[in-house]
């Protein structure tokens, strides 16, 4: 039932049990699902907030872009891998034939981790540079989005490296299947978010 | 695989073995709800306190010496921030929300409650930062609610150092807290409603908390941006905010920062904050005032859709805070715009509150004197918002009383007494205890007409031109001496209103321990958080067997029905009615005194 229709009936007039044993407006999936779509927002809300900030900031007279390093497109690259593996671990699961599960999902958390310390080398070079969170407000919005960012892939990692325990400890494919479910969502979403972050950053 | 609605899965419900378990570190939400409201009880405690010191300066600024200028901004800045955010904020969603949820959804605790127990103990730890900024060299931040840059971090504000860092500190582990318990608030009432609950059949309560705790979610991340960059500007010398700035004759080494920019970010969160403490008032005096007035809420679709367009309409109002900062006109006129709009669906739901009341069978005890109190002082806080939202008014009135009038009466008092309205009805269900009526009308009065004889005097003030935010009027020649006479009025008015607060406490400790009982389901309600086999409602809330809901939850006073309720579990063929082959409903006798 459409949301809208749903919002106009009439509940005095409707009496009895109404629908399915699903109740009206329910999901039909995990409520883990439904929570983490909203956490998504929550983060796309942050990232917009913080995109909307740095465009108002960047028309002020002290802004001097940053020449992002080159070493950031390797790094998008580890990210892009580390999605892919995520989707292929899911896949794994959904398709039931389990012979590289083991590899996939620890691949997919590897080359996440390799991209969060390249993403520390990156800090450590410009540091290197002079170029600080303090020089100048493009870096420093440079430093909070990158670092943020991290962050939230940290978070991701805390989840996986449970699920990835889980596996090795012998628990059957099927129970960490929702688990990775949501680690793809959830990686995709944050691949996307670093694209526009970086898009962005790189295109300014 | 036939889907099994969450409601009807065998959930693993998280039994206490210990003391600790049970009380403490409890997963159940009823616990969960009192650890939330008691600790912004608590902490609202010391907000009110802070503003009894402020009303004694300024009503008595020669004779007292209770604190200096510094501790006066410091006062108003943690008065506002602890009102707001710590109690309002976290009792109504935290409170209320963790309570009422699960109940009125049939369910039996929320959907993650693990989750839901860590976000207390976070939001504890957001107290007990805010409580240490007390402590900490120069004392908590005197910025004001709004903290605005640059002076937040400039010398000449008191806690410019330790102050202002602890508090933009606590705010982001608040956001913390206040996120993992709204994804858990959201998702319950989305997923985890019992058999038959459709949406449309929701309480106006659990409509008013749903769509708040969206609005927080989507609200409280605009707070947090600005904290994390104020706090990157304090201590690692960003200048994401701070403009090139003079300090006591020092050029400081910041840059080109916008504090404009904060003002956005701040106003961004700080206007939707408004309706996220709003939204759970008016839903939940629209239960109260439909179960004492034995009607069923006047208008309940216009109500639901009223909530949702105010949630939608309160993320593009902010920037009617900040007129007197200097705007385009043209945004200025939009934001005018927006702002009188959202006057249409406020009023919508005071008229509907009012002809829910027309010809109902009213009883007036302490929670309905609390709603309908709360009816009237809605009205005038609203109706000083009309004043406020149009450019030209406003920037004449913006700095002084008239402002402070306006924002407390409408969200000040207005809230705090729902709040009460709420405790006091739901204390029944909570404790299975009656509480003491005779102090609580003593309450009500007291708090009633004493916040009329504070905040009527201060639009008057606001008119003279009194300037808000000054420790000391001194003398000036637009300021009449009967002005200074006006504010000791208010000071003695606040002090009683204060005291009268007490009244509350102890009949809430008095009727815990000796009050009478109240057995099942006092008020004759027909909603489903009544309806639990045991008073109060035990772990898991439901007994064996989950609730079936077969009608909505304002069944009162239906024309052939024995019973002036008919609760939301009651199965049509089970509906109590007179005698149905002689029933004439032009003849209801139940109706024969209207």
């Amino acid at each position: 039932m459409s949301l809208v229709k749903q919002v106009t009936n009439k509940p005095w007039e409707r009496k009895g049990i109404i629908g399915p044993l699903r109740p009206e407006g329910a999901f039909p999936v995990a409520q883990e699902k439904v929570a983490l779509g909203f956490f998504l927002m929550v983060v796309g809300v942050i990232f917009s907030l913080f995109t909307v900030s740095y465009f108002i900031r960047m028309e002020l007279p002290d802004w001097t872009p940053l020449a992002e390093p080159g070493q950031l497109w390797l790094n998008t690259g580890l990210l892009v891998i580390s999605s892919i593996l995520f989707q292929w671990t899911r896949n794994i699961l959904k398709s039931g034939e389990t012979r590289n599960l083991r590899t996939a999902l620890l691949g997919g958390g590897l080359f996440a981790i390799a991209f969060v310390a390249g993403q520390l080398l990156v800090w450590s070079s410009l540091q290197a540079q002079g170029i600080t969170v303090s020089s100048n407000p493009a870096d420093s919005f440079f430093y909070v989005l990158t670092g943020l960012h991290g962050a939230h892939i940290l978070g991701g990692l805390w989840v996986w490296s449970r699920t990835t325990i889980k596996l090795f400890s012998g628990a059957e494919p099927r129970e960490i299947k929702l688990s990775v479910e949501l680690c793809t969502v959830y990686w995709h979403a944050l691949l996307l978010v670093w694209l526009i972050v970086f898009g962005i950053m790189a295109n300014t | 695989m036939a889907y099994l609605p969450l409601a009807d899965q065998e959930q693993e419900l998280h039994h206490p073995h210990s003391w600790v378990t049970k009380y403490v570190f409890s997963q159940d939400h009823k616990v969960i709800a009192i650890q939330y409201g008691s600790t912004a009880l608590a902490v609202g405690l010391v907000a009110l306190v802070l503003s009894m010191m402020m009303r004694m300066q300024l009503g008595f600024p020669e004779t007292f010496s209770l604190i200096d200028p510094s501790s006066y901004y410091q006062a108003v800045t943690m008065h506002g921030m602890i009102m707001v955010v710590y109690l309002l904020t976290a009792l109504f969603l935290g409170g209320f929300g963790n309570y009422l949820i699960p109940l009125m959804c049939g369910a039996r605790d929320m959907v993650f409650p693990f989750l839901n127990m860590l976000s207390y103990w976070v939001y504890l730890l957001s107290v007990i930062i805010l409580m240490i900024s007390f402590f900490v060299p120069g004392g908590p931040t005197g910025a004001g609610w709004t903290l605005y840059p640059p002076q937040t971090s400039m010398i000449g504000t008191p806690g410019n150092d330790w102050g202002i860092v602890f508090m933009l500190l606590s705010l982001a582990v608040f956001i913390v807290a206040f996120t993992m318990g709204g994804l858990n608030y959201v998702t319950t009432v989305l997923q985890s409603r019992c058999r038959g609950l459709t949406m449309m059949r929701l309480p106006l309560a659990v409509w008013g908390i749903f769509v708040a705790t969206v609005l927080g979610l989507f609200a409280f991340p605009a707070l947090f941006v600005a904290s994390v960059m104020m706090t990157f500007d304090t201590l690692l010398g960003t200048s994401f905010f701070m403009p090139a700035v003079m300090e006591a004759g020092q050029a400081l080494d910041y840059n080109g920062g916008s504090p404009i920019l904060f003002q956005h970010l701040f106003w961004f969160f700080g206007h939707p904050e408004v309706y996220i403490v709003a939204l759970p008032v008016f839903g939940l005096v629209s239960d109260i005032l439909s179960v004492h007035a034995r009607k069923n809420i006047f208008g309940y679709r216009m109500m639901v859709w009223a909530i949702i367009a105010i949630g939608g309409l309160s993320f593009i109002v902010w920037a009617h805070h900040m007129y007197v900062s200097g705007m385009n006109p043209y945004f200025g006129f939009f934001f005018a715009t927006t702002t009188l709009i959202i006057a249409v669906p406020t009023a919508l739901k005071v008229y509907n509150w009012v002809l829910t009341l027309w010809e109902g069978d009213i009883r007036m005890n302490v929670p309905m004197f609390f709603a309908i109190g709360f009816i009237f002082t809605f009205i005038h806080g609203g109706l000083t918002g009309l004043f406020l939202g149009n450019v030209v008014i406003d920037l004449p009135l913006s700095d002084t009383y008239f402002v402070v009038a306006h924002f407390h009466m409408v969200m000040g008092v207005s809230p705090v007494l729902v709040l009460f309205a709420a405790v006091y009805h739901w204390f029944p269900l909570i404790t299975g205890k009656m509480y003491n009526e005779t102090m609580g009308k003593w309450h009500f009065w007291l708090t009633f007409l004493g916040a009329y004889a504070i905040y009527l005097p201060m639009h008057y003030l606001g008119f003279l031109g009194v300037p808000r935010r000054y420790y000391a009027l001194g003398s000036t020649d637009f300021i009449p001496a009967s002005a200074q006479a006006l504010n000791t009025n208010i000071t003695i008015a606040a002090l009683i209103v204060g005291a009268a607060q007490l009244l509350f406490i102890i009949n809430i400790l008095m009727s815990l321990k000796n009050g009478k009982k109240a057995g099942k389901n006092p008020w004759g309600a027909a909603s489903l958080e009544w309806q639990t086999e045991e008073v109060p409602p035990v772990h898991g809330n439901w007994g064996d067997k989950l609730p079936s809901v077969y009608r909505w939850a304002y069944d009162y006073s239906v024309p052939g029905a024995h019973a002036d309720f008919i609760p939301q579990n009651t199965p049509e063929e089970e509906e109590p009615t007179i005698d149905e082959q002689h029933f004439d409903p032009d003849h209801d006798e139940s109706k024969a005194d209207i």
